[in-house]
């Protein structure tokens, strides 16, 4: 073994590897220049039966060899997958503008997502969200919020009635019976809000519908004041309508309430009827048992169909009623 | 309620300053809603005359009739005009407007040639001086209303703001100008004139012998003030200033006595109703009906009296139903000279019962069931007695009077509740103040409130609270947050109702909310029975369409689905969360219980039993192909195992196990029916649409549905998971050929029970039914693994032998040899 043939064997193998054009023909030099049959490894091997002297002077010359070769191989290849992937991407290429919309795209009604939103938003500030069944007795959706046997909401052009009609049965036509409920089975501090399915007697048009939904929200506490009814409305109108938003609260009436307000939202310029609110009626909180002396309370309610169509700018009802997929998937989730 | 600012200007000090944008501020501040601010006579310039017809030319050739009139303006010679109208006559008095005039809507007039002739202006109708609807003919006057030449837009009193004001339910007292003009005095702080103080003193002689009036029952009227007069000489007519301000209000000019009752009305608030004495058979008396008889009413409707109805009556019959509409056979006509003139403090709910027995809402009705100051039956019939005696002949006979005003008692109200409700320190002085500018008598030291005689709703220190705060202003209360809870959530049912909704979402279905209605072909037609047909019905549906409530929701998905389908949609999926209404128990009788305490708990149970329980379900119809086709290709059609795999998703969503089995439920398919059992009971069924149902409804072949009863299922427990094994995993594969009616499932769950605990999973991969013989072949994964040792090939072996002897044992499966 000569030194000459060693620096021979890795010029060899550095113009081999320097010479194969793709990472096929490098392979089969690496096997013939590095490989186990390779001169430089038989060589390799060999240093065992030399004298400890020669063994270390060749042993040397041999690993330098053998790394000058691995440094050849190392370039070469990474010079080769280079050149591969260069190939492979103009080859290989594919149009991915292709439309790809094999799967239906689903969503969720928008009235589930302004519902979710709703109540989300009073979970945080500590509220439950209480529910109760449509079809509900009248004593809890009239007589218990004080409205009487003779007053209009009560006749049959408002109000659904079930048969028999003695039953007192109805569609529930506000989401109050569920305030009801809640005072009628738990103690104050109640927070809750009353999210539901409500009808009236309406025709269905541009603005109505005979079923829709409502937000209702009571809070039954010590030391329940207007100022906290107006603070609630305005935190849950620019959590709705945005941060610039302002609100405006007018006197009204509503049997259950008193004093009581209809709530008025500044939006895109103008004044938009939002929904009503007041304290609660001393009357109703005392039907429910509860101590006027000890509590006090505030409740609002807003139309959540009318909630959607002012803040998405949607001027149909028949939109939201129908049904129909291309209105729907616009929302998404509503993420 | 309209309100005409010249009228308001009657009883309130108004500064010419203030403009009707702070008026209409003004009374919104103080809850009364403006829904309109009219400006009367914006939009007209004059010339704008009383004219006076001096000859009229009929010109016959044309298609209608065509006048060709001389007027009178005042002028040195006569105008001629041309008019298409034909109410008037030579003498007659009429409006012209002459050229240089516009009236509304931008019409110039000015001298033109038409119909052969000049015409130098034009006679005018109301509506086309947009102070009425009226367009019947033209306006026409008495010589007494006006002169000659004299500007009309001042005798007409055009130029004028109007304000229509929505008025609550617990404020009839302002369906009045008395009532709006109190308001808009307090709103901004102005002196307010009460019309009613120049009443008080008001005395009549006494000439003769009146009609005599009673209350029957006391119930149904506090106090009846019965004026009669006579002398009156039919020929009167309303002098124009009242006849405009009627017609300011919305309503007609008819004769002078109905218009003077109408004038009485709008200005106090209190109806009143005017018979011809001469057809009162004795006296009159407040009562009711007593049996059902036809009657007919002003408006010239026979209507069928209610026994309840209450009536003013005389001796022999009812002549008019109270507080709501005269009888067409007492009405004042044109040769009337004797007038008995009723005013009456009606109770509120038997005119609100009067008024929608008949479905007749009035001018008189409205006002009467939001209730009327009890005083003002004296008054108010006074004013009428001093109006049709100051225009007409008519003089005074007699008044009678049955029974007397009842007011609203007397409050003691603690003022520190006012302050802690309102939620800022409202001072006494200001209580007792703003309590006395609404009318209130208040006394400071025991806090003793009386109520003014017009407002029945002050009842209780929160009434009391609510006229402080808006007299006050609500923008005036402060806006703070509630300290709130600490914490809440949802409920796991609504976490969920939530997760099932977005889940089936984000998979491509679209949600709906369909009406909760249904009607009994849509039961029969979905093949419903027994029990999951019988539903409620609505006494008063929108339509006889769809009377019943919804039994399913299937039914509203195929509905939705072929509107899309209608609209061009082919491929998609729909699904609908809600409830449905089965009638699972009859209707008890209403349980009423008194409101001025809590009911007992038992009643309170009662009341909750009484309302039937309504299952929460959610829905899915899958119609068309799986996926959208496109250029990659074609796509698959849904099928029943796409049904069953999103009812299984649910279920696996709530961490629930269950079994299957088919079944042969409505509306499915009887063969492609699956039914999904959590615990025993059947909680979703899942397949294929019935054909029948398909074809009726024009849906896509085999179509398919899931439904799932989300309220039937148990709570999801505590997950508490096994180990997850590391040791490696053995795989066997075993092909069975089982009698083609041994189900899958049946096979799977043999094998489990045969692998035993270290059975990992189980999968069917292959199905092959072209056997023959009555045969198929299932051919199943089965993974084995160990929690503590790698499995032998001995080990392995026994346990898919002892798995397949059970499925041999079970269902006389045989292993098939390749």
């Amino acid at each position: 073994m000569r030194q000459e043939d060693v620096s021979q064997w890795v010029k060899d193998a550095q113009s081999a590897f320097n010479a194969a054009s793709d990472l096929d023909s490098l392979k089969a030099a690496r096997l013939a220049h590095s490989g186990d049959k390779a001169p430089i490894s038989l060589a390799s091997r060999g240093l065992g039966s030399l004298s400890p002297d020669e063994k270390a002077s060749f042993g040397k010359i041999i690993g330098d060899a053998k790394a000058a070769i691995a440094l050849a191989l190392a370039k070469a290849t990474e010079k080769l997958e280079a050149e591969r992937d260069k190939k492979v991407l103009l080859e290989e290429v594919v149009d991915i503008t292709l439309p790809v919309n094999r799967r239906h795209r689903g969503g969720l009604h928008p009235i589930s997502i302004i519902k979710n939103e709703v109540s989300d938003f009073f979970i945080e500030q500590g509220y439950a969200v209480a529910e109760g069944p449509e079809l509900e007795s009248g004593w809890l959706n009239f007589d218990a919020l004080n409205i009487p046997a003779d007053h209009p909401a009560r006749t049959m052009q408002d109000t659904f009635f079930v048969e028999p009609v003695e039953s007192g049965m109805v569609l529930r036509t506000h989401t109050s019976p569920v305030q009801i409920r809640t005072m009628l089975t738990q103690t104050p501090p109640i927070y809750v809000i009353c999210p539901g399915r409500t009808f009236r007697a309406d025709e269905l048009d541009a603005t109505h519908s005979p079923v829709f939904h409502q937000v209702e929200g009571l809070v039954v506490d010590k030391g329940i004041t207007m100022a906290h009814l107006k603070g609630t409305l305005d935190n849950f109108a620019r959590h709705m309508f945005g941060p610039d938003v302002t609100t405006r609260l007018r006197p009204s009436f509503f049997p259950f309430t008193e004093p009581s307000a209809e709530v008025d939202v500044f939006f895109n310029n103008r004044w938009i009827e939002w929904g009503g609110c007041g304290m609660v009626n001393p009357k109703v909180l005392q039907s429910c048992g509860i101590d006027t002396d000890v509590y006090s309370g505030f409740a609002f309610g807003m139309g959540l169909e009318r909630t959607l169509m002012v803040r998405h700018g949607i001027t149909d009802m028949h939109d939201i009623v129908e049904g129909d997929l291309r209105f729907t998937r616009q929302f998404g989730v509503g993420l | 309620m309209r309100a005409p600012l010249s009228w308001i200007k009657e009883f309130v000090d108004i500064p010419a300053k203030v403009s009707a944008d702070e008026i209409s501020d003004g009374l919104i501040r103080v809850g009364f809603e403006v829904e309109e601010i009219i400006y009367q006579g914006a939009d007209l310039t004059g010339p704008l005359k009383f004219a006076k017809v001096l000859s009229i030319e009929e010109l016959t050739e044309h298609k209608k009739p065509i006048r060709y009139v001389g007027i009178d303006c005042g002028e040195k010679e006569t105008r001629y005009v041309i008019c298409g109208a034909t109410n008037f006559a030579v003498g007659d008095m009429i409006v012209a407007a002459l050229p240089g005039a516009v009236l509304p809507g931008d019409f110039a007039i000015s001298a033109r040639e038409t119909y052969g002739k000049t015409s130098n202006g034009m006679i005018c109708s109301a509506r086309e001086l947009g102070i009425s609807d009226e367009h019947a003919g033209i306006m026409v006057f008495s010589a007494e209303d006006a002169k000659v030449g004299a500007d009309a837009i001042e005798g007409l009193q055009i130029n004028d703001v109007i304000f229509d004001v929505a008025v609550n339910p617990d404020r009839g007292y302002a369906l009045s100008i008395r009532g709006i003009a109190r308001e808009v005095a307090g709103s901004l702080g102005l002196k307010f004139t009460d019309p009613v103080d120049g009443l008080r003193s008001l005395k009549f002689s006494e000439t003769g012998k009146g009609v005599s009036a009673k209350i029957e029952d006391k119930s149904s009227a506090s106090v009846f003030y019965l004026r009669t007069m006579s002398a009156f000489d039919p020929k009167a007519t309303t002098p124009l200033w009242m006849r405009r301000r009627v017609e300011k209000m919305g309503m007609r000019s008819i004769s002078l006595v109905v218009d003077v009752t109408n004038y009485v009305m709008l200005e106090l608030g209190q109806p009143l109703h005017a018979f011809d004495k001469s057809k009162i058979k004795g006296g009159l008396t407040i009562k009711r009906a007593g049996k059902a008889q036809k009657f007919v009413t002003l408006d010239g409707q026979e209507r069928t009296l209610d026994p309840d109805d209450l009536m003013v009556s005389d001796d022999d019959q009812p002549l008019a139903l109270a507080g709501t509409m005269g009888g067409l056979s007492s009405e004042i006509t044109q040769t009337t000279t004797d007038i008995a003139l009723e005013a009456v403090r009606f109770d509120p709910v038997c005119i609100a019962k009067n008024s929608r027995r008949h479905k007749l809402s009035s001018e008189a009705s409205r006002r009467l069931e939001r209730s009327v100051d009890p005083s003002l039956a004296e008054f108010a019939s006074a004013r009428f007695v001093q109006l049709l005696t100051a225009h007409s002949s008519a003089v005074h006979v007699a008044t009678v009077v049955a029974g007397e005003p009842v007011y609203a008692p007397v409050v003691k109200i603690d003022p520190t509740y006012i302050s802690k409700i309102l939620g800022f320190e409202v001072p006494n002085a200001e209580i007792a103040r703003i309590l006395r500018l609404v009318g209130c008598d208040v006394d400071e030291k025991s806090w003793a409130i009386d109520p003014p005689s017009w407002r029945a709703d002050l009842l209780g220190i929160a009434d009391f609270t609510e006229e402080v705060a808006r007299m006050i202003g609500y923008d005036k209360i402060p806006s703070i947050l509630p300290l709130r809870p600490l914490h809440a959530s949802l409920t796991p049912t609504q976490k969920r109702r939530r997760a099932v909704a977005t889940m089936l979402a984000s998979r491509g279905l679209a949600e709906v909310q369909t009406f909760p209605f249904t009607n009994q072909e849509t039961i029969d037609a979905m093949g419903f029975v027994g029990e999951r047909a019988a539903t409620y019905a609505i006494a008063n549906p929108m339509s006889e369409e769809f009377p019943l409530m919804r039994v399913h929701l299937v039914p509203g998905l195929i509905e939705v689905a072929q509107r899309n389908i209608s609209r061009g949609a082919k491929d998609f999926a729909i699904f609908e969360m809600g409830s449905i209404f089965r009638s699972s128990q009859k209707l008890v009788l209403a349980i009423s219980p008194d409101l001025t305490k809590r009911p007992t708990q038992k009643v309170i149970d009662e009341i909750f039993a009484s309302v039937p329980p309504q299952a929460y379900h959610v829905a899915g119809l899958l119609v068309g192909k799986v996926e959208n086709e496109n250029w990659q290709g074609k796509a698959r059609a849904y099928t029943w195992h796409d049904a069953i795999e999103y009812a299984q998703d649910i279920l696996a969503l709530c961490n629930l196990e269950w079994s299957i089995k088919r079944s042969d439920f409505a509306p499915w398919h009887p063969g492609r029916c699956a039914e999904l059992i959590v615990d025993g009971r059947a909680v979703a069924h899942a397949g294929e649409l019935h054909p029948r149902i398909i074809a009726k409804y024009g849906l896509p072949e085999r179509s398919v549905a899931f439904a799932v009863g989300l309220s039937a299922l148990p709570d999801s427990s505590l997950v508490r998971p096994t180990r997850v094994g590391t040791m490696p995993a053995a795989l066997q594969d075993v092909a069975l050929i089982v009698d083609e009616k041994v189900t899958a499932a049946q096979v799977q769950a043999a094998l489990t029970e045969g692998a035993g605990e270290l059975l990992e999973s189980i999968s069917l991969f292959d199905r092959y039914d072209k056997i023959g013989d009555g045969k198929i072949s299932l051919a199943f994964t089965l993974v084995f693994r160990a929690p503590d040792r790698t499995l032998t090939g001995d080990e392995v072996s026994a346990m898919r032998e002892a798995a397949t002897a059970v499925a041999a044992k079970k269902c006389g499966a045989v292993v098939r040899t390749a």
